[in-house]
């Protein structure tokens, strides 16, 4: 029998669990809410609504009464038109009956693919700055996370020397998240030419997470798997969320050697299911008739991306030239202070917030993030008060 | 074609835009794009550029009016000259001939309902083939010619993480 102690729901807690650092994005946002006033520069989905045609489509679904589960691994007609676009984009062809799996928004794909391939010690390379998410990810599945500091010299892109640098003998996979949130990076083919031997004599596998592949605005996205030999040791992920506006749908896919995908499936299937059937639905009517709303929607954000890249400049806050996704990571060096005071001082001067670097990886000190997915006329407001920041400073 | 058109469509966005600007945005030379706007302008394609101003803010006694005007077409010259004799005048900020219930869509801007209503009366209905009018004001502007006059709906995203 247990000895009777006091009872503390935290000492149930997973350990590993409690050791993950709260979002540094979601604490300082948290504060900026209580504020009046305030324009933020932080979120990271588009501003855009979902295309009607393809809520329409939802709608319709939802009126005929689909509203069963679907196949775990989606619905056939949707893994279809997922590997014709797959063809079409990287030109890679995936079989829809098994080596794709559509998931809750690519976050799902990319946990499950995590916990898919990671064993307990295994190291992920991780290049930083990224997405919050890899790194509590890894460490869920098990896996020690290896941050790589990517550099601004470098256009943030991941070197062949750096990548070199960071692998061990415990190196299992490498997360590869280009179009890159926050900095705006993109790895061309020659970039992604100088990589792929590292990885294949280090026999690593590779998790690409491609969810901003359409907002790449000089040149096409080239994704990894489509270099000699290392389809099958790459994991693709993408989704719906940027490209057609559908965060809110919770939609995205996972395409992968059938050996693999069938473990992401397993994962899948026991923790989720299947992802929303009127998701889906819609989804299916985005990749058949949404091109047009793509292109539309990319050119505005190419617009507003021009903008303020020349306004920044302007100002003489350094920019790197963000070739992909929706944010510019902009240096504050220039202000002597740590992100984090910069993004304080700016929230509680001129309740302008934008997301210090430093929640993204360290090697984000002394940047920013401001996103633009929001209109231009929120761009030229938030600017205003930047610039009466930069000129009391 | 579409490099023509995709000019045109970030010109009417922003006349602003110089060639530079415009070539940096489609990723094409910038001679090639300055010589296309040339050539454009030259063409009557592009008309001209103007400020896009809500005076609502400033003179909010300014009255903007639509009138439906049901007009004879003439023998030889269909609706041309008498559309001709509607845009002559300086009050007259659009003349568009439409199809169904009525034959032209005029936009009069006066400084009050009074002043557009009389204007309707005395110089517009006067005309020769005018057979009937119907003058509707405008109340309120919310989005003209792709520009939004209202304040944008409020932003309801957070911060998923």
């Amino acid at each position: 029998m247990k000895t009777a102690k006091e009872f503390h729901p935290i000492d149930f807690v997973n350990r590993q669990v409690r050791d993950i650092p709260p979002s540094g994005i979601r604490r300082f946002f948290d504060i900026a809410a209580t504020m009046e006033d305030v324009i933020s520069l932080g979120v990271g989905e588009p501003d855009f609504v979902t295309p009607w045609h393809i809520r329409s489509e939802a709608v319709k679904s939802l009126e005929k009464g689909r509203t069963y589960y679907t196949a775990n691994a989606g619905l056939l007609e949707l893994r279809r038109e997922i590997a014709k676009y797959m063809e079409k984009t990287i030109h890679v062809s995936y079989h829809p009956e098994d080596e794709i799996v559509v998931t809750v928004g690519a976050s799902e794909a990319l946990d499950a693919a995590l916990r898919a391939l990671v064993e307990p010690g295994d190291e992920v390379l991780i290049p930083e700055p990224s997405f919050v998410c890899y790194k509590p990810c890894t460490v869920l599945a098990g896996g020690v996370p290896v941050p790589i500091e990517t550099r601004a010299e470098d256009g943030f892109k991941l070197t062949p020397e750096l990548l070199k640098s960071a692998i061990t003998e415990k190196s299992k996979i490498l997360v590869l998240p280009y179009p890159n949130n926050p900095t705006g990076g993109i790895m061309t083919e020659e970039d992604l030419s100088q990589i792929v031997p590292i990885i294949k004599e280090n026999n690593l596998m590779v998790i690409s997470d491609e969810i901003y592949s359409e907002l790449t605005y000089t040149g096409k996205h080239v994704s990894i798997a489509t270099f000699d030999g290392m389809r099958d040791r790459t994991v693709v992920i993408n989704g719906f969320s940027k490209a057609f506006a559908m965060t809110g749908w919770r939609l995205g896919f996972a395409c992968a050697h059938p050996d693999v995908l069938s473990a992401i499936l397993k994962i899948h299937q026991y923790g989720i299911m299947s992802a929303p059937t009127f998701s889906q639905y819609a989804a299916i009517e985005a990749l058949k008739h949404g091109r047009a709303d793509v292109e539309r929607m990319k050119e505005e954000y190419n617009i507003r991306r021009k903008f303020l890249v020349d306004s920044l400049n302007e100002m003489g806050m350094t920019c790197f030239n963000p070739y992909g996704a929706f944010y510019v990571f902009t240096s504050n060096k220039k202000f002597g202070m740590t992100s984090e005071d910069f993004c304080q001082s700016l929230l509680e001067e001129q309740r302008l917030a934008v997301v210090p670097g430093t929640a993204f990886g360290d090697s984000g000190e002394g940047f920013v993030r401001i996103s633009y997915a929001y209109s231009q006329d929120n761009i030229k407001k938030a600017l205003k008060r930047l610039e009466a920041f930069a000129k009391n400073h | 074609m579409e490099f023509t058109r995709k000019i045109l469509n970030l010109l009417e966005r922003n006349a602003t835009y110089c060639a530079k600007d415009i070539s940096e945005l489609l990723g094409e030379d910038e001679i090639k794009v300055a010589k296309e706007i040339a050539r454009l302008r030259d063409e009557g394609v592009i008309l001209g550029t103007k400020t896009l101003i809500n005076w609502d803010k400033i003179s909010p006694e300014l009255t903007v009016a639509t009138i439906e005007l049901k007009v004879t077409p003439q023998k030889g010259e269909g609706f041309d000259k008498i559309a001709r004799e509607i845009y002559a005048f300086p009050e007259v900020r659009s003349v568009t001939l439409m199809s169904g219930g009525y034959d032209l869509a005029v936009t009069v801007v006066g400084n009050s309902m009074k002043d557009v209503a009389m204007f309707v009366g005395e110089k517009l209905s006067t005309l020769d083939t005018v057979v009937s009018t119907a003058t509707h004001f405008v109340l309120k502007n919310y989005k003209v010619d792709g520009v939004l006059y209202v304040e944008e709906p409020k932003d309801e995203r957070v911060i998923t993480l």
